[in-house]
């Protein structure tokens, strides 16, 4: 599912502005499927698939493939458009030292809405996700 | 594209508010039946101007907003640097009935979204005979805390662009670019503290599941239009208010929490019809 998330941010030259500040890693976690995304001045370094023994990260993403699988669809339904969205509905838990998520919550929201199925490149930076 | 003016006009307004002088930012077009408008939460009257330049709205109503104390153009009272801002139920109640009498309207439709489409309920409850109708846009009995709210108030982070994080989802999937972007620049802008302290009544002080019962729609015509991608204030939420209440509800495609100002050509195409009813009656009552 995270396949061209890397190509996906990296191409897309405003959400990498947007993001020139981050430097973290986090984790997505889809059901017990770990991974462990690494960002730099707003550009996604590496994403490394788990499982890990000792994993670093500042916070993590932790959904259902299921919720994943309907918040990246192309037309997602209403109820499952948005981050927060999932969190309300507790589908969605985020974990961890919050601040760079929080600090950059428009960049991260394009980030997680980039694997969208038919997301193009270089659009909805920050949009719904 | 040659220059023109909006038939908008926008003035400032000194007037006593909740026993404090205030200069309150109106902004308003049109004549006929008084429409008062009510933005949403961290937000501003800008929301509105799709109305505002619609001349099929303003060749029958008389469409006012105005910026909540704290919000857009109207400056916080003096004194304000000394305390917090929190929004609550009874101040809300009487900052709306307090600028209708200042402004002189006589039984205006009032319109309010989120926590503009809560407190239209409370007036409903409390003060049904003073308006010809109520329409309340993405009106739900209460919502409870889902995020931490203290995240869009600390030094540390960018109060504006966090609170146009946070409802950036809330914007339909399927609205113009424009005018997400439009609606999520006004967040941008607001003061500090000032969304967290309007999110003090949207989730804390201002619930009216137990009242709900007690309006009668039959009292003053209470008509609901909620957009389908709505989480915040859900479908649900706003049918529960029109089975307890008698009021006419409508869930609108393709749109979401900021209806007014994400997609305003769809908006005004379900708004529409609920003015000519209100117009309707009014005439039906006056003949």
């Amino acid at each position: 599912m995270l396949d061209h998330l890397a190509a996906r941010v990296n191409g897309d030259a405003n959400l990498v502005r947007r993001g020139r500040f981050v430097n973290t890693s986090f984790l997505i976690a889809i059901d017990n499927a770990d991974h462990i995304v690494r960002i730099e001045h707003g550009r996604i370094a590496s994403v490394t698939p788990g499982p890990f023994i000792t994993p670093n990260y500042a916070f993590a993403l932790r959904a259902p493939r299921e919720a994943w699988e309907k918040l990246w669809s192309e037309k997602p339904i209403p109820g499952f458009t948005d981050l927060f969205a999932l969190v309300k509905k507790k589908l969605l838990r985020i974990e961890g030292d919050l601040h760079p998520f929080m600090s950059n919550l428009l960049y991260f929201k394009g980030v997680l809405a980039a694997p969208r199925r038919g997301a193009a490149v270089a659009t909805r930076s920050g949009g719904a996700a | 594209m040659s220059p023109r003016f909006e038939p908008a006009i926008g003035r400032y307004l000194h007037l006593d508010l909740l026993g404090r002088p205030h200069r309150l930012y109106v902004e308003e077009a049109g004549q006929g039946i008084p429409l008062l408008c009510l933005h949403t939460a961290g937000s501003d009257g800008r929301q509105y101007r799709g109305l505002l330049n619609d001349a099929r709205i303003t060749a029958n109503y008389r469409v006012i907003v105005f910026d909540m104390p704290w919000h857009g153009k109207s400056s916080p009272p003096a004194g304000w640097e000394n305390e917090e801002y929190k929004l609550t139920s009874r101040d809300y109640v009487r900052m709306i009935l307090e600028v209708s009498a200042a402004l002189e309207l006589d039984k205006p439709v009032v319109m309010g979204c989120s926590i503009g489409g809560r407190i239209v309920l409370h007036l409903a409850h409390e003060h049904p005979e003073k308006f010809r109708a109520i329409i309340g846009l993405e009106s739900s009995p209460k919502v409870d805390p889902y995020y931490d709210v203290s995240w869009l108030h600390r030094p540390d982070v960018h109060g504006g662009e966090v609170s146009a994080g946070i409802v950036s989802g809330l914007v339909a999937p399927t609205a113009p670019e424009e005018g997400r972007w439009e609606t999520l620049w006004h967040y941008m802008q607001s003061g500090p503290g000032v969304f967290k302290g309007d999110l003090h009544f949207y989730m804390i002080d201002g619930d009216i599941s137990d009242k709900l019962d007690t309006i009668d729609a039959r009292r003053c015509p209470l008509y609901l239009l909620t957009g389908e991608y709505d989480y915040s204030c859900t479908t649900e939420g706003t049918l529960e208010v029109a089975r307890r209440t008698g009021a006419e509800a409508t869930i609108m495609r393709d749109l979401g929490h900021f209806p007014m100002s994400e997609n305003p050509e769809k908006f005004i195409g379900y708004l529409l019809p609920v003015l000519e009813k209100i117009r309707a009656g009014r005439e039906a009552s006056a003949a």
